[in-house]
């Protein structure tokens, strides 16, 4: 198997006497799509922002890229190339659509300490943007205020802003959360051709979308990985079964 | 361009004033106090608008302005090309080092904080005893530029005070449109996307802190050569609500609101007590008070307020 891009070597967490990630390991390989599933309440978004340095660890390491990340802060790590989007869509509601991914090209593109030139017609900056709009789907939309997509399309956009960081690993929760059924064949449309070239941690509750998707699975059941496999091994896990997947998901 | 002519225009307005009946000595020095506080309130408005950093302590930058004038003056200079750098500096790097601490926090902490530091800036000028305390400090001539008493001439002045604001709206409008001005604007919309994308917004706010000292320095000096006075109660903290009032008065929905806010307050502080004499207050607190309430882009917001009611 490849080098891991992404390792998490026995995460500890304790919220008072709750602990929300009990010495959870697994790793993400280039190329792949590693999805994280459990029932509500698992630590799953949890699991997400310790990645993403959002909350700080108990003990346990964070190794993103052969480098431990475990003591940067989150705009670090993100420099770095650890991308998320969020459960929640978090995108800048009075910013166009193309400047909410502008904003994250030009996190990576020189220093943002330039005060003279007008930013809104910065090429440099709009050509990635726009492209990164464009994989998602939102090439058409770039001139609107972001408030105004809807939900699906925030969706969207949430992809784009990540993907416009120029990252090296993906972590996405929940990217199909509140989308109907029409968004959801199309945002699933979108997560396969980003598969071909971005590493991908995944959280997500839509287990048709997951065993579509998914190289690997994992369980988290209150903090702890109860299983990790293939979509076949973890369907047929015995355990898993007992602890989340209900009959009917896996017919 | 299109959302800078509101701005362009009151400037040419202010441009204009002296001949178009605002020509006489105490209307020019009220313009003149209305501009200086326009420039305190454009450099706040960076702040509050920009940054989302509401500042309780913004009088202070103008009173570190103010007191560089004070104190370069008892010591003999009076030279502009000397003054205006030392004050402008002096602000500034009080901004500095009270930001290094006040932006580490947000919301109300970050009001109580600057609060906190620009009374301790007051309670400092006021033990200056050397510069009369808490009496003040008279000025017995206004600082000079290019060794010429220019600023004596009240229309001089005035187009001094107006080139000043000009160059403070100019600049925060230039500094607010670049890439240092968007991670600003994103990090008020939401920081939390900001430090996912992988911007800390801390040093960013804190450059922002330092500029807007820095022209609130530029203010002090002006605000000293214009009332020929300084005493300790510029750096109050009711002079620096009165700034965050104008700010919100005049609307956050651009640098020129700020300008707009400033000259109204000024104004509306100026003719009140002629209009009705000693109470004048009981009429302006509430006054405050609803253009709040009902004003919420402020007066810059107020067509488009008026366009949905009649459309509504």
């Amino acid at each position: 198997m490849a080098e891991p891009l992404l390792e998490l070597r026995d995460l500890q967490k304790s919220f008072g006497g709750l602990r929300v990630t009990d010495g959870v390991s697994l790793d993400v390989v280039p190329g792949e799509i590693h999805a994280v599933i459990g029932p509500n309440g698992a630590g799953k978004t949890t699991l997400i922002n310790e990645i993403t340095g959002r909350l700080l660890l108990d003990a346990g390491r964070v190794i993103f890229g052969g480098e431990d990340v475990t003591h940067l802060s989150m705009a670090a790590r993100a420099r770095r190339g650890l991308a998320r989007s969020f459960q929640i869509t978090s995108i800048l509601p009075g910013f166009s659509v193309l400047e909410n991914a502008a904003l994250a090209v030009q996190a990576r593109h020189g220093s943002s300490f330039r005060f003279c030139r007008p930013v809104a017609g910065e090429a440099a900056l709009n050509g990635p943007a726009l492209a990164a709009l464009e994989a998602v789907g939102l090439g058409t939309r770039a001139a609107l205020p972001a408030g105004s997509l809807s939900h699906g399309e925030k969706r969207q956009l949430e992809l784009a802003i990540a993907l416009a960081t120029e990252p090296r690993l993906l972590l996405l929760d929940e990217p199909l959360a509140g989308a109907g059924p029409e968004e959801t064949t199309r945002l699933i449309e979108i997560l396969l051709r980003l598969k071909q070239q971005y590493a991908i941690l995944l959280i997500e509750h839509d287990m048709q979308a997951v065993f579509a998707l998914a190289d690997r699975v994992s369980v988290l059941v209150y903090g702890r990985l109860i299983a990790t496999g293939t979509v076949a091994e973890i369907r047929a896990d015995a355990a898993v079964r007992a602890a989340y997947l209900g009959e009917d998901e896996l017919a | 361009m299109r959302r800078d002519l509101p701005a362009i225009a009151f400037l040419l307005l202010l441009a204009m004033a002296p001949f178009i009946g605002f020509g006489e000595g105490h209307q020019l020095t009220l313009l003149a106090r209305s501009m200086i506080f326009g420039i305190g309130a454009v450099s706040l408005a960076l702040l509050v608008g920009g940054a989302g950093l509401a500042s309780l302590g913004h009088a202070a930058m103008l009173g570190f302005g103010a007191y560089a004038v004070v104190v370069l003056d008892d010591a003999g200079i009076t030279s502009m090309a000397i003054v205006l750098p030392v004050a402008m500096l002096a602000a500034a790097g009080f901004a500095l080092l009270t930001g290094v601490i006040a932006i580490r926090t947000s919301g109300v902490h970050f009001i109580m904080i600057t609060l906190a530091f620009g009374q301790m800036a007051y309670f400092t000028a006021a033990s200056l005893s050397a510069y009369g305390g808490d009496d003040g400090y008279t000025l017995y001539g206004r600082t000079e530029v290019f060794g010429t008493r220019l600023l004596e001439n009240r229309l001089a002045f005035h187009y001094v005070c107006l080139g000043a604001l000009t160059f403070t709206w100019g600049l925060c409008r230039l500094l607010l449109a670049s890439r240092f001005g968007r991670v600003l604007r994103a990090a008020r919309e939401n920081e939390l996307r900001v430090q996912a994308v992988g911007f800390s917004p801390y040093p960013y706010r804190l450059v922002a802190y330092v500029i807007a000292g820095a022209l609130g320095g530029l203010a002090g000096v002006l605000l000293a050569n214009s009332a020929e006075f300084i005493a300790p109660s510029y750096l109050s903290w009711q002079r620096s609500g009165e700034l965050l009032f104008m700010v919100i008065l005049g609307g956050l929905g651009g640098l020129h609101g700020a300008m707009i806010g400033a000259l109204v307050f000024m104004g509306l502080e100026e003719w009140l007590p002629h209009l009705l004499g000693e109470h004048w207050r009981l009429v302006f607190g509430p006054l405050l008070i609803l253009s709040v309430l009902f004003l919420r882009g402020g007066l810059v917001g107020l067509p488009a307020s008026l366009r949905g009611i009649g459309r509504g």
